[in-house]
């Protein structure tokens, strides 16, 4: 009897366990480059040359990474981040990626640096069906499901920029009238492109001047002249940091006051606020997304906390004041998150699945700012907060502007 | 004086009499070792080998002016791109099929190193490196500027697919490339080979070995100058065109100066007044940087710095010209 009991109970254990082992293994499915104790993840960089400032980013993310394999990896996997240097050059970042993808064999590439150097790899990495996640680039190209399923931007583009500044004014000013500055290119019309395109059939009421100028041009003195004379009193300056600060010297010298509205490609201190004169520049308005860690509110807050102990444990070569360490610290998470939701189902599939749907925000926004995606949204973030210049740094005004209904 | 007329009449004579004949074993070889790459290895690896090949015909070009003509140029990424760039405008503006683009990108290259040897005829040395140095800076802002955006896509670049391999060949996208590579490389050695040893190689020498002795031999300096600084644009041209099929995009940023000056080492460290040692040059541009990567990714430039230096210590006259000091060693030995 108590044979015949044991007997059965080791019976129904065994079946048990058979089934879980069955179950367990129906479960998990693997893409190039994961294992049961690890994941491979290739990313291309610019350690070397003309831009190898932004290989902070590579360094943060790496160091983010490290904490997270620390604490025990996603879903008990560590993290494998393979980043290699391509220095800004697209063909190496062709040779690079190509290694890491062919020779690796990494589940997705990430996070990879710049516009032309992720160009070169666009259709290559489409074509082979292998995740192109949150590239570190402004461009709006990088959201585009049906053309380019495998490609994912992160930041805000320049396009959704300028829809978010179209929210802004919709919003908060009344009898809006618009003059424009831009830069006559891709980037400059992308801003434009997206203000028009937010503004609808308002849009040619609302902007009533558009002034572009040439990257070769001296100066912007009289486009300015031209948009005060239109009797604009909201100014958009889509402009780089040279250009940004004649424009705000200007501005003040014609005694012209409107709600002066800068775009984030212009909105550092030390680069466009300083030399144009801080007191000029006080009350512009811009879009930020993150918090600034040089801010001393910021510094009182439990995010920064957080990172900063990050920073001091795992990136201690890091510069506290760098914002690129927090962009990397975001990044890397948005992507750490993609790859808990997959759970054993490590594929390059469900990778992209998981990507276009995210729903979640991480301590270093700023309140409100959301990481959210879609099968149809490639853009993750499209909410920004306005901030005024006070003459010393930028403060939060108001509520966060979100594109996400 | 008269010892170094004398050193130089040797180096003519050498290269007269040892040159002329092709030694037909190691050309055997050597292209039977180019054409199993493909089948032996990865796809990723036969990449890298055609981007070798491509830099290789990019060396020989400048080494043509600079190891055969004694001009200096720094400012051979800008050819590089001009090539890449006729390609790539040529495929997307006006639908010309990618093959045709090659041979095109090589002639506008002819065309614009003509002329920039006319005026560059009254620099030397230094001060030619100056200006060729000037063309690199001034070409990637060139191609970003808004003038010409709408052709070449300003700081975005251009893509330029590659039709799929035709259907009665058996070979992927990456050998069939690497073939038609190949094969180009051979053509412009065997042409570079004739150039130098026929009479017009021998006025370019005589010009890099002694200007004022070549000219009262009757050798017309400025149109061979020039001329060299045509043909040697035309090889890194097609190097272009081919290196913007092969990765498949070009932008401003794939030609800045830093691509000059890995040409001129790949010059250097293969062996000046060679043909076969730009083979090794471009291996020794594409792979050494990814070695000092996996040495140490924040020093990487200092590991290539000190591989560099060590190579240059050992091997003072490139690798062709230590493969050459061996081979007489042997034959001494025997």
């Amino acid at each position: 009897m108590v044979t015949g009991k044991k007997l059965a109970l080791t019976l129904v254990a065994a079946a048990g366990l058979t089934l879980t082992a069955q179950l367990a293994s129906a479960e998990k499915m693997y893409g190039p480059g994961v294992t049961d104790t690890s994941i491979k993840i290739g990313n291309t960089m610019p350690y070397s040359g003309p831009a190898a400032a932004y290989g902070t980013i590579g360094k943060a993310s790496a160091a983010y990474f490290a904490k997270v394999n620390a604490e025990g990896g996603v879903n008990g996997r560590k993290i494998e981040f393979i980043s290699l240097d391509d220095g800004y050059s697209p063909p190496k970042t062709k040779e690079q990626t190509r290694k890491l993808v062919e020779q690796e064999g990494v589940l997705l590439m990430y996070e990879g640096l710049g516009t032309p150097t992720n160009s070169a790899v666009h259709a290559y990495l489409n074509h082979k069906k292998v995740p192109q996640l949150f590239v570190a680039t402004g461009a709006t190209k990088w959201g585009q499901p049906e053309k380019f399923p495998w490609t994912m931007g992160w930041q805000p583009s320049y396009q959704t920029e300028g829809k978010l500044f179209a929210r802004y004014v919709k919003e908060n000013v009344k009898d809006a009238k618009i003059g424009i500055l831009y830069q006559n290119d891709d980037y400059g019309k992308d801003y434009i492109h997206g203000m028009r395109e937010e503004l609808g059939d308002l849009a040619d009421k609302l902007i009533i001047a558009e002034e572009s100028y040439e990257v070769t041009d001296p100066t912007i003195n009289s486009q300015i002249i031209k948009l005060k004379d239109s009797g604009a009193n909201v100014f958009f300056n889509v402009a780089t940091p040279k250009f940004a600060a004649q424009a705000i010297k200007k501005v003040r010298e014609l005694e012209w006051n409107p709600i002066f509205l800068n775009n984030s490609v212009s909105n550092s201190v030390g680069a466009v606020y300083k030399p144009a004169g801080l007191e000029n520049s006080k009350d512009i308005i811009s879009l930020q997304y993150y918090m600034d860690p040089t801010a001393p509110e910021t510094q009182q807050t439990e995010a920064y906390k957080k990172w900063a102990a990050w920073m001091k444990e795992y990136n201690p070569d890091g510069d506290l004041l760098n914002t690129f360490n927090v962009f990397g610290y975001l990044n890397a998470q948005t992507l750490v998150k993609v790859l808990e939701q997959c759970g054993d189902e490590l594929t390059r599939e469900n990778v992209m699945k998981q990507a276009a749907n995210l729903d979640f925000e991480i301590d270093m926004f700023l309140p409100g700012v959301k990481v959210q995606t879609s099968p149809t949204d490639f853009y993750p973030i499209e909410g920004m907060m306005p901030v005024q210049f006070n003459g010393e740094r930028p403060v939060p005004i108001g509520k966060v502007v979100t594109l996400s209904k | 004086m008269t010892a170094n007329i004398d050193i130089n009449v040797e180096k003519a004579e050498k290269n007269l009499l040892d040159g002329r004949r092709l030694n037909l074993k190691w050309i055997a070889l050597f292209v039977a070792l180019g054409l199993t790459v493909p089948f032996l290895f990865d796809g990723y690896t036969v990449f890298q080998a055609t981007m070798v090949v491509i830099y290789a015909i990019a060396i020989l070009g400048l080494n043509l002016l600079t190891g055969f003509n004694g001009q200096f140029s720094l400012g051979h990424s800008a050819f590089y791109a001009i090539g890449a760039y006729t390609a790539a405008v040529l495929v997307n503006q006006l639908d010309f099929p990618v093959y045709v683009t090659i041979p095109l990108g090589g002639v506008v290259c002819f065309v614009a190193g003509f002329l920039f040897g006319l005026p560059a005829l009254r620099l030397e040395g230094l001060y030619l490196a100056l200006a060729t140095f000037a063309l690199a800076v001034a070409v990637p802002q060139i191609l970003k500027s808004s003038h010409l955006e709408g052709l070449t896509g300003g700081v975005q670049g251009l893509d330029l697919f590659r039709p799929s391999v035709p259907e009665f060949i058996p070979l992927n996208m990456d050998q069939w490339w690497y073939l038609i590579a190949f094969g180009i490389m051979l053509l412009l050695f065997w042409g570079a080979w004739n150039l130098i040893n026929s009479r017009s190689g021998r006025a370019m020498m005589a010009i890099r070995d002694n200007p004022i002795a070549a000219r009262s031999m009757g050798i017309n300096t400025s149109l061979y100058k020039s001329l060299t600084f045509g043909v040697s644009a035309f090889y890194t041209g097609i190097a272009g065109a081919l290196g913007a099929i092969i990765v498949e995009f070009v932008a401003p940023d794939s030609f800045t100066f830093q691509l000059s000056i890995l040409l001129f080492i790949g010059l250097v460290v293969g062996g000046t007044g060679t043909i076969w040692g730009a083979v090794f040059g471009g291996m020794f541009i594409l792979l050494v940087p990814n070695f000092a990567e996996q040495i140490s990714t924040g020093l990487s430039y200092a590991v290539f710095g000190v591989i560099l230096i060590l190579v240059i210590y050992v091997m003072p006259s490139g690798f062709a010209g230590l493969v050459n000091l061996l081979l007489s060693r042997l034959r001494k030995l025997r």
